[in-house]
């Protein structure tokens, strides 16, 4: 089995302040504020970055790999995503971002955009044997793929079976060096140059494979600076061997505009995916052959670790304009080494209890105690919504005073109770009366 | 000893497109957090995705009874609308009395009801023309 439970995204526990931000954006509801810090419940989390890019106090972050990192290995390779031609003022030429990043080090560059073209060639191959289930969604966006092994497991089968171009760049490229300089595997590093932060914990727990093929991710927004810095001072040298097939794929929609499919949709914003998701699921979803679903807004440019506003990004991406002849580099890949070697199968987030008929008693108390609760969903319990509270307080994680409103009634009931022990009499004699004056005062403190 | 069973209970609005489908959306979360398989969840929200849909189309509305125990989800949508004229008929694949302005909105291929018993392990349909129509699908988990 895989480690699940490696998750990219992580919180700066010092920096937290405990609001209500990610808590209520956070789509699968993975986040709790307890004791006035978030915390993530691993079990839910799919890394899809959205608290990163809400959180107000940068407290939200995701693990990569320091640009150092790259010394461990006697061969290092950049993969950069395609993403990373959207990022810069000037619109330099993807030449010289390739030189740029073998200025700062790595030995060799390989373009996830490269492979980007090899998946597309691919999955046009296996939609043609009729042997999918439609409408078929990519596996591309990890987050997506996630979600559907956790939520959505009768779309399981709709996935495409393929490797994403990141892994598929990592497995080109590792063979090439091996072949051109004869090095051991180990002796080489392959590091993606990542917008996304599921991409971090694919990295690491590969879905449709057993071997990582990746020995790092360094985050675009790390790799920024020392990468304009170098591209200043340098001279292009004729790296490129991409076309605008596969650079596309950077932005919503062009997964499926290089595959040419007309009866197509391309969903981007993970709320928006979830939506497409469970209408598919439904069957409300006919006469749709492939479905391209980005968990980020616009796509992989809208990532929580890119520095380009996304709509920027979008516009630069679009504007690349390259000869038209192709570059020939000579791969050619055999359908069979990107397809999925293992199958994917549903993990699914703990159910109530094991047992149906006690689970259903759960359920029958959390719809009781949420009809209870003031319907505010404001957060201020720590959990996203009344209808969460209750289920975390039939579940023993939290109790009913956590949600403020109650807090405030139980209060209020204490102290009429308090004045009535007083009207009857208890207090003669004995000092404890309950003066409006010594209320007063004691508010002031 | 609080029972093994849970009862829910939702209003539908009549010729609103847009909230058609959130009884169906809710089941479907709550059967996921009580341990159902996800075949069968399936099962039991497209039919009762469709049993809305003919709610809001052609009754203006009702009301639909969810009863879950661990061994059976029953579904009960109660209408007041015109009735269904031929009970048989209806059910046939492609019958559909829709409008042509339903047919333009997408609706109406004459799929619902042989979709919920297509999904469903049991149903039953008791309608009177005028009075509304009662029409109850079991699936066993």
């Amino acid at each position: 089995m895989h480690d699940t439970i490696f998750h990219s995204v992580t919180l700066i526990h010092d920096k937290c302040m405990g609001c209500t931000n990610c808590l209520k954006q956070c789509p699968t509801e993975a986040i709790r504020v307890r004791d006035g810090k978030a915390k993530i419940i691993k079990e839910r989390c799919i890394d899809c970055g959205m608290c990163i890019k809400v959180c107000p106090y940068h407290a939200k972050t995701a693990i990569t790999d320091d640009l150092n990192k790259i010394k461990d290995y006697k061969y290092a390779i950049a993969l950069p995503a395609p993403t990373l031609y959207g990022q810069f003022k000037n619109n330099p030429s993807i030449d010289l971002i390739l030189t740029g990043l073998l200025e700062i080090g790595f030995d060799e560059v390989f373009e996830v955009a490269r492979a980007a073209e090899l998946v597309t060639e691919s999955a046009k191959k296996l939609l043609k044997t009729g042997q999918l289930k439609k409408p078929v969604i990519s596996s591309a966006c990890p987050v997506v793929a996630r979600l559907i092994l956790m939520r959505f497991p009768n779309l399981i089968e709709n996935a495409l079976p393929l490797l994403s171009p990141m892994e598929v760049a990592a497995k080109l490229a590792r063979e090439q060096a091996i072949k051109k300089h004869g090095l051991l595997s180990e002796e080489i590093g392959v590091f993606f140059i990542t917008p996304c932060a599921a991409k971090v914990t694919c990295a690491k727990a590969p879905i449709g494979q057993i071997d990582a093929q990746i020995d790092g991710c360094i985050s675009i927004k790390d790799i920024y600076l020392p990468l304009v810095t170098a591209m200043k001072n340098t001279k292009e040298k004729p790296l490129r061997t991409s076309s605008l097939k596969g650079i596309t794929w950077a932005k919503n929609g062009g997964e499926s505009y290089a595959l040419n499919e007309k009866r197509r949709i391309a969903v981007d914003g993970i709320h928006n995916v979830i939506k497409v998701l469970e209408e598919v699921e439904d069957d409300q979803i006919i006469d749709v052959e492939f479905i391209e679903a980005s968990s980020c807004t616009g796509g992989c440019i809208g990532g929580p670790l890119t520095v380009e506003n996304n709509f920027i990004a979008k516009t630069k991406i679009q504007c690349i304009e390259l000869p038209q002849k192709q570059i020939d580099d000579g791969i050619d890949i055999e359908l069979e080494s990107v397809k999925y070697s293992i199958p994917i199968k549903y993990q699914p987030i703990s159910n109530l209890d094991s047992d149906m008929g006690i689970a259903l008693q759960k359920m029958d108390q959390i719809k009781q105690i949420r009809s209870d609760l003031p319907g505010l969903d404001c957060g201020s319990c720590g959990a996203p919504s009344c209808l969460a509270l209750a289920e975390d307080i039939v579940r023993g994680f939290a109790n009913e005073l956590s949600c403020i409103f109650k807090l405030k009634e139980k209060i209020g009931n204490l102290a009429n109770e308090m004045v009535q022990l007083n009207q009857i009499g208890f207090g003669q004699g004995n000092q404890i009366k309950i003066k409006g004056e010594n209320n007063e005062s004691k508010r002031t403190n | 000893m609080p029972s093994e069973r849970l009862t829910l209970k939702y209003e539908i609005d009549g010729f609103d497109f847009s909230a058609a489908g959130s009884a169906s959306s809710d089941v479907k979360k709550i059967l996921r957090k009580i341990g159902v398989s996800p075949e069968t969840i399936r099962r039991i929200a497209i039919a009762m995705y469709e049993a809305e849909i003919n709610t809001v189309i052609h009754a203006g509305g009702g009301v639909a009874d969810v009863e879950i125990n661990p061994t059976r989800v029953k579904v009960i949508f109660t209408d007041h609308g015109p009735g269904i004229e031929d009970i048989e008929k209806a059910m046939e694949e492609g019958y559909s009395t829709a409008s042509y302005e339903i047919r333009q909105l997408g609706f109406g291929a004459g799929m619902g009801l042989s979709n919920i018993k297509k999904y469903s392990d049991n149903l039953d349909i008791k309608s009177k023309l005028g009075e509304g129509t009662v029409l109850t699908f079991i699936v066993n988990l």
